[in-house]
């Protein structure tokens, strides 16, 4: 009872310096605990994102940005193939299932993908899940002018069966860029959480013949989507493509490659963390001068204390207590400003990409985060509470006694 | 109750000069006894309270409490001893500002081995006449009241001797003869020693055992000469 009242009573006579402190603490570990999350989710996000596929294959490029283009939706295309391409490596016994897109228009800044029905029919965007289309909806029919819009692309549009408009020519939208053709929204997929939910899906043909397009590219595809049979056979095509050839690339796996685009940018991964760490250094130094500054006011409380019986070691334990209480409430407001920050960075990562963060997804840095950020301040407190140890009584109480 | 031989305690002064502030041959309180030590300003008797409350280390000498030898004890067993069966009341009260009239008197009691009572506190508040004022901050009370507070505070832990620093040195006549009625009075009700120290003589004259501190602090004494 004596400790927690000596806390309480403490944090409540020098409240704003505990409300500052604390904020900055609870900044510091919701700061924390989002960077560490956003760095690992979307690690593993990106990484499994694959839309169900092995393998890209496209133009001469690099295998990064070819995988951007062809399964984030992302980057411009790095150029064409003939359909000859597509149809060797659709032929390819290691090979499961090949489908083609093509892509160079836009609605509204919304990508428009040309692709065969079979996409919705036959693949697994993830195991187990294959595309499922809101009620009322229908996939395109191969040759028809119509569309299948993302979960995503629809809401933000607007778009619903019946809906119809112009596509727009290149990958950035340009009102004076519209294409001559109507097209009719016949499906709206059901979210998939991919980038898929960002696309608005046509006909293969409706790209490729698309009005002002070049009439000589008219069978390329953009790139193709390619399913193994087995996975010794990525490293095979991958030899045939990218070491024995060089006009077209093979990326594969897809899984490895963005991982690697991950390794790349690890340094600003590093970086963000270190910002965190120093954030969290910087908050268990504010409890360390808030506390200490605060003794000289509070040594005439101490004394009394000591004077009523209390031993050092208690004065001592109930400094240390009450920074690492400081840090609890801290980390505490912490959870707030990391589910605040967390859900700002996840919609702002699903808006760019289509990649689901999940907001209320157990970590165990939601722990350890906090925890560590109680000892650094419990640590934080140990000056002060020396110096409340050494307070001498007699002295301290004297001028007034 | 209470046995003081050959006490000393001195200080470096500024300059460097040791100034020997108590020097106490022998003193002693019996169980239940009330005595009342007159003394000037500056003639060592806050420092020679504090020496027997276990707060100051004695150069040399021996104080003994209720059995127990104070100065043999580590600073740790002085500050249990002071708690378990000591009550002290400062001139200036010396109450905690920032804790109610009820929380002054709970925490004075959770250093002893009874810990913090409140019923008890209450009791002893409401012995004092601060029962309806027990929410209240010191702040809130006039300097008499917040006497009784400081008085009920020294004796919710149920101490064998009482120590009283010039207890109405900040209270008007009629305040303060009713806090020393008061202390005297519940210090009987409780069956603890009361030592008082005051240079006030009407403070003083309400005693029927007391002494000249200069008489038994030889210190003074001797730098008196």
């Amino acid at each position: 009872m004596t400790l927690p009242l000596v806390i309480y009573r403490s944090l409540r006579q020098h409240a704003l310096s505990t409300v500052i402190t604390a904020g900055s603490i609870a900044l510091a570990c919701g700061l924390l605990m989002c960077v560490w999350t956003v760095k690992t989710q979307s690690q593993v996000a990106f990484t499994q994102t694959t839309g169900g596929f092995d393998a890209v294959l496209g133009a001469r490029s690099s295998k990064l940005q070819l995988v951007l283009n062809a399964i984030f939706h992302l980057e411009a295309s790095p150029g064409n193939l003939a359909w000859s391409d597509y149809e060797a490596i659709k032929r390819h016994p290691a090979v499961k299932a090949a489908i083609p897109i093509a892509v160079g228009d836009n609605l509204r800044g919304f990508r428009l993908v040309g692709t065969l029905p079979e996409l919705f029919a036959s693949v697994e965007y993830a195991p187990g899940k294959k595309y499922a289309l809101e009620v009322g909806g229908r996939v395109f029919q191969g040759g028809a002018k119509e569309a299948v819009a993302g979960s995503f692309a629809a809401a933000r549009l607007g778009l619903k069966a019946g809906v119809t408009f112009h596509p727009f020519h290149g990958l950035a939208f340009d009102e004076k860029n519209r294409h001559a053709e109507t097209y009719t929204v016949v499906g709206v997929l059901t979210p998939t959480n991919t980038p898929a939910d960002r696309v608005i899906w046509i006909p293969l043909a409706g790209v490729q013949t698309m009005s002002g397009h070049d009439p000589r590219a008219a069978t390329d595809v953009s790139a193709v989507l390619v399913q193994l049979r087995a996975p010794t056979a990525g490293f095979m095509m991958d030899m045939m493509y990218n070491k024995q050839g060089n006009r077209l690339t093979f990326a594969y796996p897809v899984g490895t490659i963005i991982a690697e685009l991950f390794g790349k940018i690890a340094w600003f991964d590093q970086v963000l963390t270190l910002v965190a760490y120093l954030v969290a250094l910087v908050a268990a130094g504010s409890v360390l001068a808030s506390i200490y500054n605060s003794m000289s006011a509070r040594r005439r409380d101490l004394a009394i204390l000591r004077a009523l019986g209390a031993r050092r070691r208690t004065i001592f334990g109930a400094v240390v207590c009450e920074a690492a209480v400081i840090g609890a409430l801290g980390a505490l407001t912490g959870y707030v400003v990391y589910f605040s920050l967390l859900a700002a960075v996840a919609s702002l990562i699903r808006t760019q990409t289509g990649v689901v963060i999940e907001v209320w997804h157990w970590q165990p840095v939601l722990a350890y985060s906090p925890l560590a950020m109680i000892g650094l301040c419990a640590l934080g407190g140990v000056v002060p509470a020396f110096k409340a140890y050494q307070t001498p009584v007699a002295e301290t109480l004297a001028p007034l006694a | 109750m209470l046995a003081v031989t050959a006490l000393t305690k001195s200080f470096l002064s500024p300059e460097g000069v040791r100034n020997e502030i108590v020097n106490v041959p022998v003193f002693g309180l019996a169980a239940g006894e009330q005595l009342a030590l007159r003394g000037e300003s500056g003639s060592g008797k806050t420092t020679f309270l504090n020496l027997i409350a276990g707060i100051l280390a004695a150069d040399s000498g021996r104080v003994e409490l209720g059995g127990m030898v104070m100065t043999a004890l580590s600073e740790s067993k002085r500050d249990r001893l002071r708690a378990e069966k000591l009550g002290y009341i400062f001139q200036t009260f010396n109450l905690l500002q920032g804790y109610t009239v009820l929380e002054n008197v709970v925490l004075g009691m959770s250093f002893g081995p009874r810990g913090a009572d409140r019923a008890h506190a209450r009791e002893v508040l409401e012995r004092v006449g601060l029962g309806h004022r027990l929410d209240h901050f010191p702040r809130q009370l006039s300097t008499g009241q917040q006497q009784r507070v400081a008085v009920a505070r020294a004796l919710a832990n149920r101490p064998q001797l009482v120590l009283a620093d010039e207890p109405t040195g900040n209270l008007d006549h009629r305040s303060a003869h009713e806090a020393l009625a008061l202390i005297r009075e519940v210090c009987r009700e409780h069956g603890a020693a009361l030592l008082l120290v005051s240079h006030d003589e009407e403070v003083l004259r309400e005693f029927e055992l007391r002494r000249d501190f200069t008489e038994i602090n030889k210190a003074m004494t001797e730098a008196k000469r």
